[in-house]
């Protein structure tokens, strides 16, 4: 059986296939406690994790402190709209004034990307990576891993098509990144604006040229949202045709295959990327991903806790 | 150099079955019947000797008494001293504890760590009326006031020796072994 000695989860670049297997082998038995009337159980008892959330969330800021929670550690949440880096402090120094306060993970989503790499040398406590700017998403990558795996009970020998805005997206690199090492294969498709160059040196990953390409016999379906926050104003001339080229339809979902999968990071833009038959279709898995979601970052926190200092 | 362990068979195939049949007899006895009895055993040699239990009840009774199983890693008390955390095994109780007869099963009893472990897990999916412990083998050296209410068979050991249950492919227990 595999071990797991980081103790931080920046990227699932840097975990092996096997360290992989375990966290979700472990999230797969943790969601026992999410489905009983009692969902907690003691193992974080004592240990602090502070939240420190740059850029806006929902989703990932819930299940983090929900995950937190049912391990019984003490949960604190950091956001930027009330924080000190509003007047002006830097990352560095509100690491270490967090750090003072003996906290024993610290999750952080930040815009700039590697931002974890640079905290994780000033600070000893574990740290993990919530999102940084267009770099990794590792709990994203790994609930997507967790859903598919529940779907086909495997990972490898599967195509996967990843639609959308892929130069923004640190949710395409994680899912590149942990698919690719578990034997799956990545078709991309998004407008050539959107497409970052060399992305196929990233392992088993093929850019295709249209969504059909893409998604045509795939057992799987990533869609991801446009991140207009992020984007320029030139990349796209605007929605409406970004839904005829790169949107999923029940048209063209019949190209993969009958029983492929469809999913979505979240927040859904309804009728841009996805429509609104497919987002609450039968083929779509999204609020299984949701669900699949406390569970892995439960499985993170636990394992980090018994992480060594690098 | 690796030093050799002297491996002496305490328990064959044919002892443990008898051994699980009178502990089957005793938890009928003692419960006086099988009305609202669950097993509950704890993984992974625990488990296996729950289903076991619940087979010879069958045997004995003509009815099917229900068994799980639980994990107690994330109950440990050592969790803090343990790098790297272990990995995390399947609990799986498909019925509800509450007002239930529960008889937890370990293949053998050492510290009793496992057990208050196991006894908060179970509490965490109801409140029991009762809790009855049975084991293979009691080994001794008790660190918490912890007994069995049903022994397969009681081994006088010192802290050097170690006792293994051991099973085979199809997860029945084959024998136990004394190391040292």
């Amino acid at each position: 059986m595999a071990e797991f000695k980081h103790k931080d989860i920046i990227a699932l670049r840097d975990l092996t296939k096997e360290e992989i297997e375990l966290l979700l082998a472990t999230a797969e038995n943790m969601r026992e406690i999410n489905s009983r009337e009692i969902k907690k159980v003691p193992t974080l008892r004592g240990k602090t994790i502070i939240n420190l959330f740059y850029e806006s969330s929902t989703r990932t800021r819930t299940s983090f402190e929900i995950a937190g929670k049912r391990l019984s550690a003490d949960t604190v949440n950091i956001a930027p709209s009330n924080s000190s880096a509003t007047k002006g402090e830097t990352l560095a120094d509100t690491a270490l004034n967090l750090l003072a306060m003996k906290p024993d993970i610290i999750v952080m989503r930040h815009a700039v990307s590697g931002s974890h790499y640079f905290l994780s040398k000033k600070v000893g406590c574990s740290i993990i990576n919530a999102g940084d700017g267009a770099h990794e998403h590792p709990s994203q990558g790994l609930l997507d891993m967790l859903t598919i795996k529940d779907r086909f009970g495997r990972l490898d020998g599967l195509k996967v098509a990843i639609v959308g805005d892929i130069t923004h997206s640190r949710v395409a690199r994680s899912d590149i990144q942990g698919l690719t090492k578990m034997g799956s294969s990545i078709y991309l498709a998004g407008p050539p604006t959107m497409m970052p160059p060399g992305v196929e040196r990233l392992g088993n990953v093929t850019v295709c040229s249209s969504m059909k390409e893409a998604i045509q016999d795939a057992d799987v379906v990533i869609m991801l949202r446009i991140q207009q926050e992020r984007q320029g104003k030139t990349l796209m001339p605007n929605t409406r045709e970004y839904s005829r080229y790169f949107g999923l339809n029940p048209e063209n979902i019949k190209w993969a295959k009958p029983d492929a999968m469809v999913m979505h990071p979240g927040p859904i833009n309804r009728g841009v990327e996805m429509s609104s038959y497919v987002v609450d279709g039968s083929q779509s898995h999204v609020l299984k991903q949701v669900e699949n979601g406390v569970a892995v970052r439960m499985a993170m926190l636990y394992h980090v806790c018994g992480g060594e200092l690098e | 150099m690796t030093a050799t362990l002297i491996r002496t068979v305490i328990l064959d195939n044919s002892g443990i079955r008898r051994a699980l049949t009178r502990i089957s007899h005793e938890i009928l006895e003692k419960n006086k019947g099988l009305s609202d009895l669950v097993l509950v055993g704890i993984q992974s040699g625990g488990a296996y000797l729950a289903r076991e239990i619940s087979n010879c009840l069958e045997l004995i009774e003509g009815e099917r008494v229900p068994f799980g199983s639980v994990d107690i890693t994330l109950y440990r008390d050592d969790i803090k001293q343990q790098a790297p955390h272990k990995s995390v095994g399947k609990t799986d109780i498909a019925f509800s504890l509450e007002g239930k007869r529960v008889v937890l099963v370990d293949d053998v009893l050492f510290t009793g760590r496992t057990i208050r472990a196991a006894m908060d897990a179970l509490m965490d999916h109801g409140r029991p009326k009762i809790i009855q412990l049975a084991v293979l083998i009691d080994r001794g050296h008790r660190e918490l006031p912890i007994r069995a209410d049903f022994v397969g068979r009681n081994v006088p050991t010192s802290l050097k020796e170690n006792v293994a249950v051991i099973f085979d492919e199809q997860q029945q227990p084959r024998e136990v072994v004394l190391e040292k």
